[in-house]
């Protein structure tokens, strides 16, 4: 094989491992739209409070710990110097349904019936309120998240394909960070089990019934509060794995919230309302972003092409589908 | 009786707040753009520590610079230019100095500044020309700019390769704006002058997703990799460089990319990564000692006091020291300690930073010392290498304070300078 083709599929490989990580976000909002219609523009900011959150489980930061110390003139940091990561990402867990709990409370259950132009404004305010809070709970520092997933280029793919180059060829094997491979993985396993999840349980049909029609399903007794509730606490859910692998990749930080803008062409593209949707999405965005970096910048020497690409690939896509590749049809009855 | 009394509480009042706008005229107004959220907030908050704590030092041990307290008000600027800006105009009344912490707000406040007759200082960041004091009469960006580091960087390359780079591949990682794009003129007059081939590699806000870049740099196998980054873009790159393989010890930061914020997170892969620096990390000076006793001993620090020795702290006290030091001047030059913003000017342009004045302000050794001149707003121009040991977790200083090379940057600030002067119909002065 020529090392130019070689090239070309190491760049296909790992556009579609980045698009698995934009997927990861973009599952969160494709939940919480089709069960509530609602565009979480707080998404982003959800995957940065997790991980700040699990981080500082792991840590046993004092959460408040500035704020106790400034009011009280105490001293106090940490509770205790680490915690298991199963017992942290378990409580993070727990946190996140708190949260989600707490939002219905806060402000969902205020907006029922309200235009969804409102809650879409409220979920706004709500990212601004949630980075606040968790800069106040957790600090602003960076952060090292490590809850022992690999990471690195993969030896083995390396060593695996460099004899596929023709001999003589200088070339040195397939490049794939080992923390995307076990990110794919993680999001193969999360739709199994959303779709096993919304398919055979009970709780999985009233979901997709209040996705389907809100009216209909109050109508046959299943509380429109719950479902939110647990909508939310399962984007929550998605947000903290998609907090664990983007936080892994570059320290968890503030700018972590913004990899919700990654998720936007992913959504325009694989429709606002499917779960395989969002998964393809991802992957045509990642795809289609590397490869321009790589050929198109290449070719007319430009760079950072990727972060802009990604929306003209949306934008030319909203042109001839705008409900997206899997997204429902929008059918106006007049 | 009631009005009697209200007359008398209106009357002090009036008295009270007519003597505190006496006194808050006769203090020095340092105000100071911050951005303690948003992306940048990690690096931020280390670095506008270091200056909360050496002004609160300075009025605590010393009552203040000749006897007048140190005002600092924040403004909180989330490293967005328009917001710098916003900032600027709010704070500009009596202020002696501006230190925007970005290089495109600085872009954007050389112009008001300059009518507005407030200094601005952009220590080793801005736009590199504003070195000529000859046309930037009134913007210091000493002790080193951007050009310098980028030919600091190439010398020390130079230098691992016995002085022949012809032919070698070198690449430069850059933040997608204003200061990012800064060194670039710099590099390709100097891959003309010693024959390498420089690839350019942009890198958009905030650099969270660079694989492709990392692809690009993993096919095109440079023998060096520069970075001119900033916040999460360091980490990232750092994290992919070393799950390319690329060795580390040819991967070369400038100092806005060397901080700890920007290896920790690269775990042991960072081992060997290199970055400029102009200030010495840790807490072995006097100035530290003094900071202890007087603000972190009595309760208030600046935060929680996390940040003590870092990289980024140490540089803002670095900042700070410069910019009292610049008042301490103005006021021995004009003999009266109550400056107007005009006079503090002077001060700052005949600082003289000897190795004997560091040590009494309890810098010594912690930088090279520097001179500022009417002509020469660029300071020294020296800048050292320093390599991160991940084991130790600390940076070690590798190399000696360097110069860059003059003949090269020298003849680009005289270009720029001068097409600025023409552009803003400036006539050069220091004659």
């Amino acid at each position: 094989m020529s090392v130019e083709l070689l090239n070309f599929i190491e760049t296909v490989l790992n556009g579609l491992m980045s698009g698995v990580m934009y997927s990861l976000v973009a599952l969160g909002f494709v939940l919480i739209f089709k069960a509530s219609g609602v565009f979480n523009f707080a998404q982003g900011v959800f995957a940065l409070f997790a991980a700040l959150t699990l981080v500082g489980y792991q840590t046993g930061q004092v959460p408040f710990a500035h704020l106790i110390n400034e009011l009280f003139g105490t001293n106090y940091h940490n509770w205790y110097a680490s915690m298991p990561n199963f017992l942290a990402i378990l409580l993070t867990m727990i946190t996140m349904i708190a949260l989600a709990w707490i939002i219905e409370r806060l402000v969902l259950k205020h907006l029922v019936n309200q235009d969804p132009i409102i809650l879409f404004m409220a979920t706004i305010g709500l990212a601004f309120a949630l980075e606040g809070v968790g800069d106040l709970m957790w600090g602003s520092d960076v952060k090292v998240l490590d809850v022992g997933i690999p990471s690195g280029g993969s030896i083995w793919l390396e060593e695996a394909t460099i004899g596929l180059a023709a001999e003589g060829s200088d070339y040195y094997g397939m490049y794939i960070d080992v923390l995307n491979v076990w990110a794919t993985v993680i999001a193969v396993f999360l739709v199994i089990t959303l779709a096993l999840f919304s398919q055979y349980t009970k709780t999985g049909r009233a979901l997709r019934a209040v996705a389907d029609d809100h009216q209909a399903a109050l109508s046959v007794g299943i509380s429109l509060r719950s479902i939110w509730i647990l909508v939310w606490a399962i984007s929550g859910f998605i947000a903290m794995v998609a907090g664990i692998m983007w936080g892994t990749e570059s320290g968890v930080q503030f700018s972590l919230s913004l990899i919700a803008l990654k998720a936007l062409p992913v959504l325009i593209l694989g429709g606002f309302t499917s779960i395989p949707g969002a998964i393809i999405g991802g992957l045509l965005i990642g795809v289609g972003e590397k490869l321009a970096e790589i050929y198109i910048g290449g070719f007319f020497e430009i760079g950072a092409l990727e972060n802009w690409f990604a929306y003209v690939m949306a934008l030319v896509f909203l042109l001839f589908r705008p409900q997206g590749l899997f997204g429902d049809k929008i059918i106006e009855r007049v | 009786m009631r009005i009697k009394q209200l007359l008398i509480g209106m009357t002090a009042s009036v008295i009270a707040v007519s003597s505190y706008v006496e006194m808050a005229i006769a203090d020095l107004k340092f105000p100071m753009l911050v951005y303690r959220t948003g992306a940048y907030a990690p690096n931020g908050i280390p670095n506008a520590d270091g200056f909360v704590d050496y002004y609160k030092m300075i009025n605590a041990r010393d009552g203040g610079i000749g006897g007048e307290k140190i005002l600092h008000p924040e403004c909180e600027t989330g490293y967005k230019t328009q917001v710098g800006v916003e900032c600027y105009e709010k704070n500009k009344k009596d202020a002696m100095v501006f230190q925007p912490m970005s290089t495109g707000i600085t872009y954007q406040l050389i112009p008001k500044a300059t009518a507005d007759g407030v200094t601005v200082y952009s220590t080793g960041y801005g736009r590199t020309s504003a070195a000529n004091g000859k046309v930037f009469k009134w913007v210091f960006n000493a002790p080193v700019t951007y050009w310098d580091g980028a030919s600091i960087a190439v010398r020390h390359i130079l230098k691992n390769n016995f002085g022949n780079i012809k032919g070698k591949k070198i690449a430069l990682v850059y933040h997608n704006s204003a200061y990012g794009k800064e060194p670039i003129r710099t590099l390709q007059e100097l891959s003309k002058k010693h024959g390498f081939k420089l690839m350019l590699l942009p890198v958009d806000h905030p650099g969270q997703e660079q694989k492709a870049t990392w692809l690009k740099i993993r096919k095109a196998r440079p023998d060096n990799v520069l970075m001119w980054g900033w916040g999460v873009m360091n980490q990232v790159a750092i994290k992919s460089a070393a799950s390319i393989k690329f060795p580390m010890d040819k991967f070369i930061g400038i100092w806005w990319s060397g901080s700890e914020n920007d290896v920790l997170p690269a775990g042991q892969g960072a081992h060997g990564y290199k970055s400029l620096t102009f200030n010495a990390p840790g807490t072995n000076y006097q100035v530290h000692a003094d900071i202890k006793k007087y603000v972190h001993d009595k309760g208030e620090a600046s935060g929680d006091g996390s940040h003590f020795g870092t990289v980024l702290y140490n540089r803002g006290l670095f900042q700070a020291m410069v910019q009292v030091e610049a008042a301490t001047v103005a006021q021995k030059i004009h003999g009266t300690s109550k400056i107007t913003p005009a006079m503090y000017r002077d001060g700052f342009e005949n600082v003289n930073l000897s190795a004997k004045r560091l040590e009494e302000l309890g810098f010594k050794d912690f930088a090279p010392p520097f001179k500022i001149t009417c002509e020469n707003h660029g300071g020294s121009g020296l800048a050292a290498v320093q390599q991160w040991d991940a084991k130790a977790k600390k940076w070690n200083m590798i190399t000696e304070y360097m110069y860059g090379d003059s003949s090269v940057v020298q003849k680009l600030i005289a270009e720029d300078s001068s097409k600025y002067a023409a552009e803003q119909k400036i006539t050069e002065r220091c004659g």
